[in-house]
């Protein structure tokens, strides 16, 4: 079976020694999610707020470990403060893997000017910003992402774009909608 | 507004006399000021800013370090803008994690408004009921003598919040470059050659 860009991303967890990750959960991440559950060595922390992940990150760092933080492109503008507050101050390294919603084919319009935002914010306080499109083009920025947070202390975002994850259909079921008129 | 006693420097101290190595991330404003003028160290990791963020960062470091007990020593203002990491705390369960707030109900930062724990809110419960092993609202001398045992012996995830007067006493600053702080911290625990990157 081909690899998916979940499974590179898991394999490059195992090979740069990521002992952390966290997540707020997206459609695009599942199989990755389940993945890093399953694996003991890793802790994988559910956080309430994309924020938490920043900060447990560098927690991580201080305690001699390498984190990823995970996060649809919506909880973006919950990191800000923290990353340039405390990941920008004290060089922390940081790995963000963003799945993105409202950059290609996206259905909802509330989620279109975040999609759309999210790589200017990101690069407006520092962070390095590598958008993928491909499943090459992910395996190779995780790849070098990784390097130069943890060997040049970085701060790094991939963002994935639905290119390559897809995007969410919205669509009213239509037996609902067929019982309704016949009422 | 309850009763507020005890002073936070004189808690401090006591609690400090069975630190016993432990690591130390202190939340932004006076719990660093109270840290950084009673027990100065390479083992405290001072947060100038990141408000909320204290106790996430502590959790990070206490599974990356699951050997060594850490405390995070915040203040009220700070782990009511945070307390989604209860939850997150409570999921990871991390059997070496001190929460110590001095609460002192207010934000002393910033011209001594009240804080959500001024008007009734109940951090200590709030932890209580996100599954901190457990908690204590400490009040009294009494008290404290539960919590200086407590540190020690757990059960963890341990929460505390001190009910502490609201004053704004003298202060010797901690250092403030983050990556000075970042650094000695790093070696401190780790060596020179992993903290730095010079393997």
């Amino acid at each position: 079976m081909t690899e998916t860009w979940n499974d590179a991303a898991y394999r490059l967890f195992k090979t740069h020694d990521v002992r952390q990750v966290t997540y707020v959960p997206d459609g695009g991440l599942k199989s990755l999610i389940n993945d890093l559950i399953a694996d003991n060595d890793i802790e994988t922390v559910p956080v309430t707020t994309e924020e938490e992940g920043i900060a447990l990150s560098a927690g991580a760092w201080l305690g001699g470990q390498r984190a990823v933080v995970m996060m649809q492109s919506s909880g973006v503008g919950n990191t800000i403060n923290a990353i340039a507050s405390i990941t920008m101050t004290c060089r922390f390294p940081l790995v963000m893997i963003v799945t993105m919603r409202g950059d290609y084919g996206e259905a909802n319009p509330w989620q279109i000017p975040m999609g759309q935002a999210t790589p200017k914010v990101l690069s407006e306080i520092g962070m390095r910003v590598f958008q993928v499109d491909t499943i090459e083009d992910a395996h190779d920025a995780l790849d070098a992402g990784m390097t130069m947070a943890y060997e040049a202390s970085a701060p790094v975002a991939i963002l994935v774009s639905q290119r390559l994850i897809g995007a969410k259909p919205f669509r009213s079921d239509p037996e609902l909608l067929a019982a309704e008129a016949a009422s | 507004m309850s009763t507020l006693t005890l002073d936070r420097r004189e808690v401090l101290k006591q609690l400090i006399t069975v630190r016993n190595g432990a690591l130390v991330v202190t939340g932004l404003g006076s719990p660093v000021w109270d840290l950084s003028s009673i027990d100065e160290r390479d083992e405290n990791f001072h947060l100038w800013a990141g408000m909320g963020l204290a106790s996430v960062t502590g959790l990070g470091l206490a599974m990356a370090q699951p050997d060594k007990s850490v405390w995070v020593v915040t203040g009220d203002g700070e782990m009511l803008m945070g307390v989604g990491s209860f939850a997150t705390i409570a999921a990871k369960a991390p059997r070496n994690l001190t929460v110590i707030v001095l609460d002192n109900e207010h934000y002393g930062e910033t011209g001594m408004q009240a804080t959500h724990t001024g008007l009734g809110v109940d951090l200590a419960g709030m932890a209580a009921a996100a599954g901190f092993a457990k908690t204590l609202t400490v009040r009294t001398e009494n008290d404290v003598s539960e919590l200086m045992a407590a540190v020690q012996n757990g059960p963890f995830p341990l929460f505390a919040a001190l009910k502490v007067k609201a004053d704004n006493l003298p202060k010797k600053l901690s250092p403030r470059d983050g990556v000075h702080i970042k650094n000695r911290f790093r070696i401190a625990l780790l060596g020179e050659q992993e903290a730095m990157n010079t393997g």
